[in-house]
């Protein structure tokens, strides 16, 4: 502890060894001590990576057909026949139909070894039309039985589609916030800032869309694109609709934000400062809510995910050929199917994984947008 | 005392009271109503009241810090006299450089997402044209005038300590070298330790730069140490008004009495006999008729209950010496001995 | 005429570790409190007071942890317990809490919950700690706003917090903490967000409460008028240590500890006629943090008495001073006597 004692004009004034932080340490800070939001940016990080280089990391095409229908996850092994084997192998399957209960069995053949491979030529594909490539980052010669998630009906691989499905699924989250963000932000900060009637109508405004039960009206504005329209168009007529219905959360934290700032003492000692209004606008008050957004915003991405999940099994958002969670699932909506492969209901699984990794992260911001709350207790 | 600074007349604010969802206007709160003050220049007058009688009101509304319902506040500036109630935002903008003020709680009021510097800065770059080498130059003198010093220039204000905060805020009020500041409780919430060296800087700087002070407390020891003059306020009304030794050795109004016999002496062998009043701190959305006191004042006779009594100066005083109460000059009222 | 002291505080030490190191809000606190006796704990802001309440009660706030010392409770009937010793969230720490020990806030909104009616909050004690039926207690609660001088109590019976103004919420978390007529009553900043005329009412009615009832109080505050006015014992706190400890009247008129003698002399009081221009006698500096490890005596970087090369080395230890009277400070040489037979061994 070192404590300066420098004589001074008006009084002597120690400086005691207080940590010298800037607010950004002491969001980190904060953000670090959640555990589960840290492992969050992870999952989330790795889930979007996927998305992207989607192309890249599936080892089969979404649309290849494998001419092995339901077959449930196999998974390359080290042991064979109790000894270790380096690289992994899968191993060859054969397909039978079982005479009394006309079901298809697969049998495992021990003796067709198929290392797992890096970097091996496959499906021809490309990154959004760009880059053609055969090249997998991960799979096995054909033939193999590699189907980390099992097949569909049709003999595709699940974890491929899954991989392919996250593009339209993350991305919608991202795009439709987007939209809800910059309606939020625009009518709330209107609303907060002008208050009086113009306040009052939007308020209103949020309240009847905040009435309407989001389901159903997501489901009545969904049923009302046109049939004839291509799956981009959908995608983006399902966001458009989603943030419609999302801003209002928004809208609401931006104004309440902007009314309590609006009271603070240092924004009446801006003013008095000469500080004109947009300068206020801009020094103080964005930069003080606009961690809360970046919250807020984290804190809907999960729930418009969930939106195009549940509208897409329900057959109103989109349909195949479009890939995305929803869609997956749609296959897993028949109670007889669903006891052959139940692995069809592992997308499900991958939406409530994000939906929890968003949830943590936008936990772990909403504690980090105010460091200042100052810890002792009065 | 030399020439006034500051004459407000019938400065008045009312706050609408909004209830039920539809968040109607059903009524309004008399937060000020009807305040005269004349302030001197190079003086500190002391503005002492409970808590919600309309004391930051008053400050807030001379600064038009918020607007004022009525009233003037007549500023007498070298340059010659402007009412400031009624100055439009370009001229407001210049007397603002003219007028300040200190807030109560430094935690408040210091905008945690800026550095000292940027704080400090903040009314040098608002209306002052400065390079920024000579704004920085400012600063640093600013820092050192209010007893710190240029190292602490990029530190944000959450690693300051109370008393730190306290000099920064001040350090910005007198960035623009007002001649006029208003003190909000600047000392209240800090320890008596601070508070006395906060208290003798405010007084250094009025002896360097002849600043004038309207300084609003609750503490009455601390506003006899500081204070030329004390107004006291009740239910947003001045009720008494004087010189501070005058003020605590005779007051003139009961309320006042019971004000100053209420503060306990920091001696055990003192006990002061306090004359006790009745009831809950006075609420402005509920006003009395009458003498606003009356419900509580251990002098009231019936004429208390209807007739509002004037602020008038008490005849036999000495001095300018006024006080709003009927009896101003029959009670013999206990003061500080 | 009175046993000895309800309550014995020894080596009492409160700490967790933060990413800066280790923070020592209190460290190592000697205090007695006299039976039936109100006892005064005075210190700047951060000294350690509120967190001495809340040790006494056990209730530190988490991560804060007591890490040494004992807490004696001791009315010379019951056999004494260690208060320190129990698990804080036990049952017999939880049927001393409110029970024989109990507290009351600066802030009294937060001591309610802003849902049930004041009367409720209080009748529910009783219904837990008293075992009293719903009829009896809500005819106890009412008693007891009664003599917290509530007016129209049986009407406030079903108010809620936030329809009372502060000094009644004051009254009525005074009536709450001594529902169940408890033995020790820990008031902190019992009267500070209070207007002087309504604080008034407060002291004089915890002082006539305290002797009707014959409780001990222990009251924490920051202004000297009220020690002055309130106690008959004070103790002064800096850095997480009692420095001085006496009667009141000896610490105003003979204040030994150079804080002590800081604190008062630069209180600027009511009449004192010191003149207008008049610089008030200031302290420089202020509190360390909780964080702070100094050498020496804590407070010598701001003692204007200070020694060097001995308060920045010796660690002062409590010793008497004057009869009575003891206090923290190398000038004495009890102390430095005590301090140095502390450093040889
Ligand atoms: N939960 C906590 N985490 C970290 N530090 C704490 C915590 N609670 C208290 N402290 C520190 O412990 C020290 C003592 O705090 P305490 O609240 O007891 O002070 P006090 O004397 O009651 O002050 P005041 O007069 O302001 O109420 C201070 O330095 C404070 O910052
Ligand atoms: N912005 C506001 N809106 C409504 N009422 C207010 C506002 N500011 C102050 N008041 C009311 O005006 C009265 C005077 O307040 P104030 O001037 O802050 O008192 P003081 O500073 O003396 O404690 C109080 O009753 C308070 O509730
Ligand atoms: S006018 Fe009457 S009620 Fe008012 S202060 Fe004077 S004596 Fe009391
Ligand atoms: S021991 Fe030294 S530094 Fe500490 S109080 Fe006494 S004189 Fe001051
Ligand atoms: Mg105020
Ligand atoms: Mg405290």
């Amino acid at each position: 502890m070192s404590v300066d004692a420098k004589p001074m004009p008006a009084t002597r004034e120690l400086v005691h060894a207080t940590p010298v932080e800037s607010p950004l340490t002491l969001m980190w800070y904060k953000f670090r001590a959640h555990r589960l939001a840290v492992w969050s940016i992870w999952v989330i990080a790795a889930l979007y990576l996927t998305a992207i280089f989607a192309n890249w990391i599936a080892p089969f095409d979404p649309e290849t057909r494998t001419g092995l229908p339901f077959s449930p996850p196999s998974w390359p092994t080290v042991m064979v026949d109790g000894a270790f084997v380096w690289p992994p192998v899968a191993f060859g399957v054969s397909q039978q139909l079982d005479r009394k209960t006309f079901k298809r069995v697969y049998a495992i053949d021990t003796t067709q070894r198929y290392p797992v491979q890096l970097f091996i030529t496959g499906d021809r594909h490309s990154w959004f039309g760009l880059f053609p490539s055969d090249m997998h980052v991960i799979g096995v010669d054909k033939g193999g039985a590699f189907f980390l998630m099992g097949t569909d009906s049709l003999g595709r691989d699940v974890f491929s589609r899954m991989v392919y499905g996250s593009r339209i699924s993350l991305s919608i989250g991202l795009v439709g916030v987007a939209i809800s963000l910059v309606l939020g932000v625009i009518l709330g900060g209107i609303s907060g800032y002008f208050g009086g009637w113009v306040d009052l109508a939007v308020q209103r405004l949020i309240e009847i869309i905040q009435c309407f039960p989001s389901i159903p009206l997501w489901m009545a504005l969904a049923a009302a694109l046109p049939h004839d329209w291509t799956t981009i168009q959908v995608y983006f007529g399902i966001t458009v609709i989603l943030s419609l219905v999302g801003w209002t959360d928004l809208a609401r934290v931006v104004r309440g934000r902007f009314l309590s700032l609006r009271e603070e003492d240092f924004v009446m000692a801006a003013r008095l400062a000469g500080a004109s209004e947009a300068r206020i606008i801009r020094k103080h008050l964005l930069p003080s809510f606009m961690s809360h957004i970046i919250a807020s915003v984290t804190l809907s991405i999960p729930s418009m995910i969930l939106a195009e999940t549940a509208l897409s099994f329900l057959g109103i958002g989109l349909t195949p050929p479009a890939l995305s969670w929803g869609v997956l699932l749609q296959d897993a909506q028949n109670v007889n199917t669903l006891a052959t492969a139940p692995w069809l209901l592992l997308p499900g699984a991958l939406v409530i994984v994000t939906v929890l990794a968003f949830n943590f992260l936008g936990d772990g911001l909403r504690d980090a947008a105010d460091p200042f709350s100052r810890e002792s207790f009065k | 005392m030399s020439e006034p600074l500051l004459e407000i007349r019938g400065l008045s604010k009312r706050f609408p009271i909004h209830s039920g969802l539809s968040r109607r206007v059903t009524g309004e709160v008399r937060a000020i109503d009807g305040v005269d003050l004349t302030i001197m220049r190079g003086e500190t007058l002391g503005l002492v009241g409970e808590s919600g009688c309309g004391k930051s009101t008053t400050g807030r509304a001379i600064l038009r810090a918020i607007e004022p319902t009525e009233g003037e506040i007549l500023f007498h500036d070298r340059a010659g006299t402007v009412d400031v109630a009624k100055l439009g935002r370009d001229e407001l903008k210049r007397v603002r450089r003219r007028m300040q003020m200190v807030f109560q709680d430094p935690y408040a009021s210091l905008n945690p997402r800026m550095n000292v510097e940027a704080l400090i800065a903040e009314p040098l770059i608002c209306l002052e044209h400065l390079t920024h080498r000579q704004r920085r130059d400012r600063v640093v003198e600013l820092l050192e005038l209010v007893g710190l010093n240029a190292s602490y220039l990029l530190r944000y204000p959450h690693t300051f300590s109370g008393g730190q905060r306290q000099r920064i805020g001040i350090a910005r009020a007198l960035a623009l070298e007002p001649d006029f500041v208003v003190c909000d409780e600047a000392v209240s919430a800090l320890d008596v330790s601070v508070q006395a060296q906060v208290l003798n800087l405010l007084s250094d700087i009025q002896e360097r730069l002849g600043t004038t002070y309207l300084f609003i407390s609750h503490d009455l020891g601390v506003i006899e140490h500081q204070c030329d003059r004390v107004a006291v306020m009740y239910l947003g009304r001045i009720v008494e008004f004087a010189e501070t030794e005058a003020l605590l050795r005779t007051p003139k109004m009961p309320y006042v009495e019971a004000l100053l016999s209420a503060v306990p002496e920091p001696d055990p062998h003192v006990r002061r006999e306090r004359v006790a009043i009745r009831g809950e701190v006075a609420d402005p959305a509920n006003r009395p008729s009458g003498c606003p006191f009356h419900p509580r004042c251990p002098y009231a006779q019936e004429v208390c209950k209807s007739t509002v009594p004037a602020l008038r100066q008490v005849e036999g005083a000495s001095g300018a010496h006024l006080a709003a109460c009927h009896f101003a000059e029959a009670l013999s009222l206990r003061g500080v001995a | 005429m009175t046993p000895g002291p309800i309550i014995s505080i020894r080596g009492l030490e409160v700490g967790a570790l933060s990413r800066h190191g280790m923070l020592r809000p209190l460290r190592g606190i000697d205090l007695d409190l006299p039976h039936a006796a109100t006892t005064g704990l005075v210190g700047e802001s951060g000294c350690g007071k509120s967190m001495t309440a809340r040790a006494l009660l056990n209730i530190t706030p988490s991560p804060m942890r007591i890490t040494a010392g004992s807490i004696t409770l001791d009315d010379g009937k019951t056999p004494p317990v260690d208060l320190a010793a129990l698990d804080p969230d036990g049952a017999p720490m939880r049927a001393i809490r409110g029970r024989r020990l109990a507290m009351i806030f600066q802030e009294p909104m937060t001591a309610f919950s802003p849902v049930h009616t004041i009367g409720n909050q209080i009748a529910e004690m009783l219904l837990i700690h008293e075992k009293l039926d719903k009829r009896a207690a809500r005819e106890r609660s009412i008693e007891m706003l009664d003599l917290v001088g509530m007016p129209n109590a049986r009407q406030r019976f079903d108010a809620h917090p936030f329809n009372l103004s502060g000094g009644m919420r004051q009254r009525a978390m005074i009536a709450m903490a001594l529902a169940c007529k408890p033995e020790v009553l820990v008031a902190d900043e019992p009267t500070t967000a209070l207007d002087v005329t309504i604080q008034a009412q407060i002291l004089e009615l915890l002082q006539r409460l305290q002797q009707e009832l014959g409780m001990t109080v222990l009251l924490i505050t920051h202004d000297l008028g009220v020690v002055a006015r309130t106690t008959s014992r004070v103790a002064v706190m800096y850095l997480g240590q009692v420095v001085e400890e006496t009667t009141t009247e000896s610490l105003f008129d003979n204040p030994k500890h150079p804080y002590t003698q800081g604190l008062l002399g630069s209180v600027p009081r009511l009449g004192s006629r010191r003149g207008r221009r008049e610089r008030l006698p200031a302290m420089r500096g202020s509190v360390p943090p909780a964080l702070a490890e100094l050498p020496g005596c804590a407070f010598h970087p701001r003692c204007p008495k200070a020694v060097a090369g001995l308060c920045d080395v010796v660690k002062p230890r409590m010793a008497e001073v004057a009869p009575g009277h003891r206090a923290r400070c190398l000038l004495y040489p009890e102390v430095l006597a005590a301090s140095a037979a502390l450093e040889a061994a």
